[in-house]
């Protein structure tokens, strides 16, 4: 793979190389996994803070492709408290969904993998599964009841040829199946009529084509919301709806974790969203992690210069500024990332440092890390994230 | 550029007998409307009209750019579309540099074309995958013999450099460019014409936070460079606030508010721009804005509540809103308003008598209710 790193082109040779690499590895994780789930010692662990909802140390997900090793998350390393509402902030191809999706194991596999890392997920009873390991059947008690997700676009998501009364009692059957059908019918408009729906014994019976974008966005609420899940991992929510639509779905989001004592995972590009709903803030580029702390240290504090490009090119009204700052040249090839910072060929900060290895974390206080070499001095050295060598897989 | 502005001036000299409209204004729109018909399936009777755009007025001033917004299916896309008739209006008429464009015929209306252009929404799917970027961009410079033949390769390789696009891209298909790369290409072409006018369609809607800034600057460099007069329709408030010099704003095939960017955001007079300004997330935490929630959606354009088109959501809603259909006044020098709070003495006696007209004929104080 080396002779063409800087080239796109790739030989039938290296093609048939990497595809050859690709089902090995594959096949060797497939294994893996399977052996893992018949074991429960092995997918259980115990949180390291047992007021956090979920832990993501270290996680790398990559995507085995036919032109190389994706590595879409590389060395995660955050954490959700619960109650709480944390923001995971960037550009499209940063990894902030993927994030999700292997909190979720919802990624495409066999092509997509968690290779390394743990991400422990809080049971409540003081033990923890590592959802990286744990397997499918116990996933599927977890998903939809304990992690829920909204998804960016309400309008695929919803299944055109099923009733919105179905699908929404579907998710509370299937993990109350002691329930008697009238109970689910009852929790299934009690939830259509938390979520803000007027017209609830209307739209039990209608079709998801009859709805509008906000009101199907708020189905999908009602189907993440139906069995009151710890965790809401909300991805891109509002991107494919209007402001004034914005507006009250978020409101609504905020109403609802408060009542159902649950922790959201809002997954967006838009700061504005952001500011208005999160506590915790994390900010990604190039599938690691560049910052993150209170939504306090990141929006009046921001350090990295990778923050700070991306709040000073977005407009804000009553903020005149002649000309908007945009972040020169584009994110580095997925395939063939550098050694060193990520950022830094986009950077106008740089330091002698940055001539070095990717720059480790650093602990500026309590709850502010960045991952950068201007402040090398400034704190404490945590250590950087660590990378899964794919050859020794 | 500069000289080959006046060449294709002098090809379509002002129609004579229209010389009240242009001067100052470059655009002007007056009582635009657009209907598109519901056919039934049987005998294709027109059972039926979607008032995408139901009466717009307003005037663009050289050089300036305006600022449209509205929720989507206000009709902001139809608006920009039909000024240009690219959709053939169904009543009112459009002004381009005082002449009349609903009277040109198809040969006249040709030669006024490259001097309005549009940019479009979604830069993956306005470029033909069959066509390198040379002849996208050169395609209707040809066409419209903007330049001689000899100095046509020299032209577009000059266009692309204004828009930052490097000259051998010049070969290359669309497939191989990302989406920011697409949206120059896109404004090249436009820009290649020397327009005047360019209409932008959400230019930037698609496109991440950090290639949006990119875009946004070029878009008002080649305005500061050529003196372009722009439409820029969106619906991100903080993207038109930064790049307008007048927004209007839509709703429901209306417009219901329009002036200067400092003066609508600063002191707006209809309860739905303020509704909509308040709805804009701020990017500071400590920012706690008293959010004015809309209730419900967007009622159906096809059968719009009488009266004020807003009242089955607006806070304020009167008596008089249910009936009669506010007048586009303009309420102070230079910001036109259509909402009864602020009517005269005089429009508000015409409004209660065509309240109880309206009363007398009997329709149903709600109106058509949109169905949820």
């Amino acid at each position: 793979m080396s002779e063409h790193k800087n080239s796109s082109y790739i030989s039938a040779k290296e093609s048939r190389k990497i595809t050859r690499f690709n089902r090995r590895v594959t096949k060797k994780l497939e294994r893996e996994r399977e052996a893992a789930g018949h074991d429960p010692s092995l997918y259980t662990t115990v949180m390291k803070d047992p007021n956090n909802v979920v832990e993501f140390d270290n996680v790398c997900t990559y995507f085995f492709s036919d032109n190389g090793v994706v590595k879409a998350v590389d060395g995660v390393n955050f954490s959700v408290p619960k109650c709480s509402t944390v923001g995971v902030v960037g550009e499209s191809g940063c990894g902030k969904s993927v994030t999700s999706l292997s909190l979720m194991q919802l990624l495409q596999r066999p092509s997509g993998q968690t290779v390394g890392g743990q991400i422990r997920f809080n049971l409540g009873d003081g033990t923890a599964y590592d959802i990286v390991k744990t397997p499918t059947s116990k996933m599927q008690e977890i998903r939809g009841n304990k992690i829920s997700m909204i998804f960016q676009e309400p309008m695929t998501s919803l299944n055109p040829v099923f009733r919105i009364g179905n699908q929404v009692d579907e998710v509370i059957k299937l993990h109350n199946p002691q329930m008697s059908d009238e109970d689910v019918k009852a929790r299934t408009l009690e939830m259509l009529d938390m979520v803000g729906i007027a017209n609830r014994e209307g739209v039990y019976r209608m079709y998801p084509h009859e709805l509008s974008g906000g009101m199907r966005q708020r189905i999908m609420i009602a189907i993440a919301l139906a069995c009151s899940p710890t965790l809401i991992i909300a991805d891109e929510p509002t991107t494919a709806l209007d402001v004034t639509i914005q507006a009250q779905i978020l409101d609504l989001l905020q109403g609802l974790k408060d009542k159902l004592n649950s922790s959201i995972m809002l997954i967006t590009h838009d700061l504005g969203v952001v500011a208005g709903m999160a506590d915790y803030v994390v900010v990604m580029y190039a599938g690691r992690v560049v910052e993150k702390g209170t939504a306090d240290d990141i929006f009046h504090h921001p350090m990295h210069p990778y923050t700070i490009g991306l709040m000073r090119s977005k407009p804000v009204v009553g903020r005149k500024v002649d000309e908007l700052y945009s972040i020169p040249g584009s994110v580095p090839n997925p395939v063939n990332m550098p050694d060193y910072c990520y950022f830094r060929d986009r950077c106008e900060l740089t330091c002698d440092r940055c001539k070095g290895l990717y720059p480790p974390e650093i602990k500026i206080s309590d709850t502010h890390i960045v991952s950068c070499y201007r402040y090398y001095e400034d704190g404490e050295v945590l250590g950087q994230p660590k990378s899964v060598n794919v050859e020794e897989l | 550029m500069e000289e080959k502005k006046n060449i294709s001036q002098q090809a379509v000299p002002p129609a004579e007998g229209a010389r009240e409209h242009g001067g100052e204004y470059l655009v002007e729109v007056e009582n635009l409307v657009k209907w598109f018909p519901i056919k039934s399936s049987f005998f294709r009777l027109t059972i039926g009209n979607v008032r995408a755009v139901d009466g717009i007025s307003f005037k663009i001033r050289r050089g300036q750019t305006m600022g449209l917004v509205g929720e989507s299916g206000c009709g902001k896309s139809t608006a920009g579309r039909t000024m240009l008739r690219l959709l053939e209006p169904t009543s009112g008429e459009v002004y381009f540099d005082g002449q009349p464009l609903s009277a040109l015929s198809r040969q006249e209306l040709r030669k006024l074309r490259p001097r309005m252009q549009i940019v479009f929404q979604d830069p993956y799917s306005s470029l033909s995958p069959r066509l390198p970027v040379g002849e996208i961009i050169g395609e209707a410079v040809r066409e419209h013999k903007i330049v001689p033949r000899e100095e046509y390769d020299d032209y577009i390789s000059r266009v692309m450099r204004a828009c930052g696009l490097p000259e051998y891209y010049k070969d290359r298909y669309p497939h191989e460019f990302s989406g920011g790369q697409r949206q120059r290409i896109c404004i090249a072409r436009a820009l290649a014409l020397n327009p005047d006018f360019i209409v932008c369609d959400e230019p930037v809607s698609a496109l991440d936070v950090s290639i949006q800034a990119q875009i946004i600057n070029l878009l008002k460099r080649l305005q500061k460079d050529f003196g372009f007069t722009y439409l820029f329709i969106s619906h991100d408030l903080s993207v038109v606030e930064h790049i307008s010099d007048t927004v209007g704003v839509m709703y429901l095939g209306s417009m219901v508010e329009y002036t200067g960017t400092e003066k609508i955001f600063s002191h707006p007079l209809h309860p739905y721009t303020e509704a909509l300004f308040s709805a804009i997330p701020v990017p500071d935490p400590d920012v706690k804005i008293n959010r004015i929630i809309l209730k419900g959606s967007l009622p159906s354009p096809a059968n719009p509540p009488h009266g004020c088109k807003f009242h089955t959501r607006c806070e304020k809603c009167m008596e008089v809103c249910k009936y009669a259909v506010p007048e586009w006044t303009e309420v102070e020098p230079e910001h036109w308003c259509a909402c009864h709070l602020y009517d005269s003495p005089q429009q508000k006696a015409a409004a209660e008598a065509a309240m109880e007209e309206a009363k007398a004929k009997g329709i149903s104080e709600d109106g058509p209710q949109e169905t949820l």
